[in-house]
């Protein structure tokens, strides 16, 4: 997919380079040419030196000219190629919020529906097909090494389709000015062999496990009766909050905040204690638990995996 | 919802009567003119004709006076007509004035000030951005940053400094003694500098827009734009606009009605063709960017719901509108840039420009195509295939007059023999960027490639080259070139070549790395970035170099300030160029010519060595102008032009309060209507000509 | 006069920056304020003993009214209140205040709670999204001053524009009217509903 379009940037690349260098060639020339040295009047006629340049003059036109139709005939090649993607494949619905991405993988039942945020786990080798949408601004969803950008617009639905080829992990993140957190909303995108990516839907579908140490037990206790509920959601228990990302299995993932740390137990004390001194402005806010319990809640929330 | 919608019923209320009042302010205004202006314009069937110059010296011991220029000689004319045309003494002489140097001289003086602010501005976000995640700045200052750097460099320096210089040398240029509207010029001045002093006013008490220069709805929009910060950028930029509007109205009538006797079209010299297109792009492109911005300040203060798509409005509607000004802006700002390359090539390359009709026609063609551009910026928003292909074809089109116009430039410099002043080593530096810069231009204009380099660092990279390669490396230029002009003294040249080899290195090495950069994934518009991501080494590599880029202006300026006090004083002529602002004295006197040249050639210096030919008959002791025929420049008619007043600076305060003040509360628009109203009244007077009442 | 161009500017500075200021670091929590309980019979306004002074910071800034609108909807509050209306919860757009309507009393009354309904919300919510919210309150209540509060939603407004309006003329005369029927659909004829 982003092949077509590394072969057509290079190509792009190479002719503007030439371009560049034979008009500075000329520059140079024209500064440096040894000339005859009389100081003649400046409106001195000379018709046959203005015949040539005229006619070198034209020539340059027509030769941009044809560059120019070369280039936007490989655009179009490229572009009708990238345009001429086969069926839907698998079908996720991505909506951008200030400043995280919810998820959604669409099923025809619904305990099949899968909703996740800031990480999007793909099958290798097949069609993703994305419908883009935005719950507040505008935002635009680009990870680089797979596609170019698609914007994310409110009460619009775009259609951004891709293949991966390879195994792996690709980073994203937005790429329209969406607020004070416009520089930490990234995402993931994994790519897994397709076995190993049905077992990772298979256990997303699963509720969250109920923690069997006493602190962890704790951590869950003060997560569904404290702040946290009210906007996060983890299935399987009373938390059921929608306006903030589901982290029924966010041990799994890997960072906090859409990219702004790497996931693990100590980074998620540390992001909820004070979520604003890495990400400030984000709507998470900082809540008064006292250190005992954001420890609890750190350790049951990287327990969920 | 239901409160919001409470407040906006009074608000609406309150503002229906106050636009009627102000629409019959307007319209009684435009009928005192009405009444005023046929019998301003007085049908001369005695044109004198053309004269040839020095009619006989006065004797002796006769009253040196008469009311026509006939009987007078030079010395003598000079002091009567500068005693005519001066500007009154005192403060409020300073701010009646009428006079276009008095006004462009203004207009470039504080755009270079704002130029400075948004220097500044951008300087803070080069060292927020020297290092990842770091904490010299955090987002909501960095947001308001960017985009007071946007702001100002588009709306307060760019357009504004290229319409100063017009304001300053079209008149000179085409042989005139004022611009067309005088009046109206010095009012563009002062809603151009208060609403500038608004904008950073309201940065430094916190209100300063955050939303970006684009201002894109819904996060400007009533729901998401927190606060009068969006309310700022939207009157900002319909208030500053008029300014531009008044200003490229006056040049047009310039251009077509006061040209010297004999300028036919064929010999109006390039910078003065370039202003000329360049004020009808304004024209068309400026009133698409203030309806967005009132639709926009509507949507906020009053409730309307033109961006709603809930309603039946649509966001992607204002992106059209902006981009429909947005795209057309950069040649508004380019195609002046063109104006000074074409001025200065031919004084250094000694030898006419080569291909003028050609790059006439470039221009306007260049003007007319920048119209069709606009979608380029939003290929990301998911358009339709065809239409967005129709566009990549548009944008690749855009570079046959622009290369049409390299190549004519690099063919005088081939047939002349060029003289490296400095000057001309900004021009030789224009070529170096702007290329380049117009290459990637092609390259975003291909669609599979803009989707992945669209609001990325490339983009960033793509337009400084553009902008300040295409425009800011000419308008150094002209400044060298001119300022000996405006001034009367030389700059230095052993500074001024400092400054461009600092300003040359420094631009490449800030903003080349860039294009890397925005391969590699940096996003634009971002305050911080992860360390992991491995860009950390180049930002700190272009903060060094944006210093140095920094560091030029700051030269600059020495060579200004020394070139003030202490430079070496110009004659008329420095550089031995061809065109008529170097006729006039260095500095031009109030009224520019003590007699109106008659053109005979494209480069009447170089034509007429001796002496031009000139027009007599004109009066002197009343302020008068040649009025010519549009295309062949015949002698026409002899029309007043409009003493100094200080009325318009009363208007343009008037209805800065009446706008900007509407951002806090409706009564500004209620309160303030009648006052403008009242200044506008007295701005048209009728005031009689006494030639008529004879 | 230059002294009242000075006063005026820096009142001016002042009220914009405390306006438009976006801190994102919450305060210290300070003791929480002293609320003497209501009685249960509605009318009388529950004074505050004391109060911290915290909550005019939070209603005169732009930024803490605009969020404490998303938390309004993002908790639920329209769940009882309506978008200010009211439901089964009192408007909160007129002038009548249960429980007083300082911002000291409307956060007390979301921290603590009111009988018949409102719940405590004391631990749930943090100190600083209980201000935001009281302050949106009071911007709903038309109590702060007019430049801080939020613009409209981008939603549907509660009631069409008139000329966006689609009658048919053979609903029912208490019909509401249907918003946004495509043009090519034909009102069915009489014949056709006869059989209804």
């Amino acid at each position: 997919m982003a092949g077509g379009i590394e072969s057509l940037t290079w190509f792009f690349i190479a002719v503007c380079t030439v371009v560049w260098l034979l008009t500075m060639a000329a520059l140079g020339f024209a500064m440096l040419r040894r000339r005859r040295t009389d100081h003649a009047d400046p409106l001195k006629e000379r018709p046959r030196a203005d015949r040539l340049a005229t006619l070198a003059v034209s020539g340059l036109v027509a030769l941009t000219a044809v560059i120019l139709v070369v280039l936007t005939a490989a655009t179009f090649l490229t572009g009708k190629s990238l345009a001429g993607m086969q069926g839907e494949g698998l079908v996720l619905r991505v909506t951008g919020q200030q400043w995280w991405w919810q998820v959604t993988y669409e099923s025809d039942q619904p305990s099949r529906v899968l909703s996740v945020a800031n990480e999007i786990h793909v099958p290798v080798g097949e069609t993703v097909t994305l419908k883009l949408t935005s719950a507040d601004v505008i935002h635009s969803f680009w990870v680089p090494s797979l596609a170019g950008k698609t914007d994310l617009i409110p009460r619009r639905t775009n259609i951004q389709s891709f293949v991966v080829d390879r195994p792996g992990t690709y980073r994203g993140q937005c790429a329209e000015f969406c607020g004070f957190q416009h520089a930490h909303m990234g995402l993931l995108v994994i790519a897994h062999p397709r076995a190993e990516f049905d077992a990772w839907y298979e256990a997303q579908l699963k509720p969250a496990e109920r923690p069997s140490e006493a602190s962890r037990q704790r951590g869950e206790q003060v997560f569904t009766s404290r702040a946290c509920a009210m906007c996060h959601g983890i299935r399987g228990t009373s938390a059921a909050g929608r306006v903030a990302p589901d982290l029924t299995h966010v041990g799994s993932q890997q960072t906090i905040g859409a990219g702004t740390l790497p996931m693990s137990e100590d980074n998620l004390a540390r992001w909820i204690a004070d979520p604003h001194h890495f990400k400030p402005g984000v709507n998470m806010p900082k809540t008064d638990l006292s250190g005992e319990d954001i420890g609890a809640v750190a350790a049951y929330l990287a327990g969920l995996k | 919802m239901s409160a919001g919608g409470r407040r906006d019923d009074g608000g609406l209320r309150a503002w229906l009567p106050t636009l009627l009042a102000f629409a019959s302010g307007v319209a009684g205004a435009l009928a005192v003119k009405r009444m005023l202006y046929p019998q301003a314009f007085a049908r001369i069937a005695e044109v004198p004709g053309i004269a040839r110059r020095a009619p006989p010296p006065l004797v002796p011991g006769q009253v040196p006076f008469d009311t026509r220029d006939d009987g007078l000689d030079d010395e003598t004319l000079d002091r009567v007509l500068a005693d005519t045309w001066r500007r009154e003494p005192g403060f409020v002489g300073w701010l009646s004035s009428v006079d276009h140097k008095d006004i462009g001289r203004r207009y470039i003086v504080t755009a270079f000030i704002f130029l400075f602010l948004g220097g500044l501005s951008s300087i803070a976000m080069r060292i927020q951005l020297a290092r990842p995640e770091n904490g010299f700045i955090g987002p909501d200052l960095y947001n308001q940053l960017f985009t007071m750097h946007g702001m100002t460099m588009m709306f307060l320096f760019a357009v504004p400094v290229m319409q100063g210089l017009g304001i300053y040398l079209v008149p000179l240029m085409v042989g005139t003694r004022n611009v067309a509207f005088p009046r109206l010029t010095a009012f563009s001045y002062w809603i151009f500098l208060s609403g500038g002093l608004f904008l950073w006013a309201s940065f430094m008490l916190n209100i300063g827009p955050d939303v970006g220069w684009f201002a894109y709805v819904p996060l400007s929009g009533p729901e998401y734009g927190i606060g009068k910060r969006p309310d700022v950028w939207a009157q900002m930029i319909t208030y500053t606009e008029v300014a531009s509007l008044a200003g490229a109205v006056s040049t047009i009538v310039t251009v077509f009605k006061q040209r010297a006797p004999g300028m036919s079209l064929d010999r109006v010299p390039l910078f003065v063709w370039a202003l000329l297109i360049t004020s009808f792009v304004i024209i068309f492109a400026m009133p698409a960017v203030m309806m967005a911005s009132t639709m926009l300040i509507l949507d906020r203060l009053v409730g309307t719901h033109f961006f709603n798509p809930a309603e039946g409005g649509d966001a992607l509607l204002y992106q059209h509108l902006f981009w429909f000004f947005g795209h057309p802006e950069v040649y508004i700002i380019f195609i002046p840039a063109t104006g000074f390359v074409s001025a200065i090539i031919p004084t250094f390359a000694r030898r006419p420009i080569f291909g003028y009709i050609a790059l006439v026609l470039s221009l306007i063609a260049t003007g007319f195509l920048s119209f069709g551009l606009w979608v380029h910026h939003m290929f990301a928003t998911g358009l339709p295939m065809l239409g967005a292909s129709l566009f990549t074809a548009a944008s690749m089109l855009i570079a046959i007059p622009n290369g049409i116009q390299i190549f004519c430039w690099i063919a005088t410099l081939w047939m002349g023999r060029p003289v490296l002043k400095t000057p001309l080593l900004f021009v030789l530096g224009f070529f170096f960027i702007f290329v380049a810069g117009g290459l990637t231009g092609v390259m975003v204009a291909s669609v599979p490639l803009d989707l992945q380099v669209h609001d990325t660092y490339f983009v960033v990279a793509h337009f400084h080259y553009v902008l300040i390669g295409g425009a800011v490396f000419p308008l150094l230029a002209a400044v060298y070139y001119w300022f000996p002009k405006f001034t009367g003294r030389m700059l230095s040249e052993r500074l001024g070549t400092w400054n461009f080899w600092t300003a040359f290195i420094g631009f490449n090495g800030a903003f080349f790395p860039m294009h890397i950069l925005g391969f590699m994934g940096m996003p634009r518009r971002v305050y911080t970035y992860p360390e992991e991501l491995g860009w950390g080494g180049i930002n700190l590599l272009v903060t060094a170099f944006a210093l140095m880029l920094f560091v030029s202006f700051v030269l600059l300026t020495v060579n200004v300030v020394r070139s003030l006090r202490s430079g070496s004083v110009a004659p008329a002529n420095p550089w031995d160029a061809g065109t008529l602002e170097w006729a006039a004295a260095s500095p031009p006197l109030p009224h520019n010519f003590a007699r109106i040249p008659v053109v005979t050639h494209e480069e009447p210096l170089w034509h007429e060595r001796e002496s031009l030919p000139a027009v007599a008959g004109l009066r002197v002791d009343a302020r008068e102008i040649v009025v010519t025929t549009v295309t062949s420049a015949r002698p026409d008619l002899r029309e007043a032009s409009p003493d100094p007043s200080i009325w318009p600076f009363l208007s343009a305060m008037a209805v800065g309060a009446t706008f900007l003040g509407s951002i806090f509360s409706p009564w500004f628009v209620v309160w303030g209507t009648p006052v403008a109203a009242v200044a506008l009244i007295g701005w048209f007077w009728p005031k009689g000509n006494p030639e008529d009442e004879e | 006069m230059i002294r009242l161009i000075a006063a005026m500017s820096l009142f001016l500075a002042v009220a914009a920056c405390e306006r438009e200021d976006r801190s994102f670091q919450s305060p210290p929590p300070g003791p929480a304020d002293q609320v003497v309980l209501s009685p249960l019979s509605p009318g009388q306004a529950a004074p505050v003993a004391a109060n911290s002074g915290q909550g005019q910071a939070y209603e005169s800034n732009a930024y803490h009214v605009s969020q404490g609108k998303r938390l309004f909807t993002w908790f639920n509050c329209v769940g009882c209140h309506g978008n200010g209306g009211g439901g089964s919860g009192p408007a909160l757009m007129d002038d009548a205040w249960i429980y007083g309507n300082t911002i000291e009393n409307i956060a007390a009354t979301i921290r603590e709670g009111r009988p018949n309904g409102m719940p405590s919300f004391r631990g749930k919510v943090p100190e600083e999204q209980i201000w935001q919210l009281s302050a949106y309150v009071r911007a709903l209540g038309g109590l702060t001053s007019k430049d801080v509060p939020p613009g409209r939603n981008d939603d549907m407004q509660s009631a069409p524009g008139e000329n966006r309006m689609v009658k048919d003329p053979f609903g029912p005369a208490d019909a509401p009217p249907s918003v946004g029927v495509p043009n090519n659909v034909t009102p069915p004829s009489p014949a056709e509903r006869a059989p209804l």
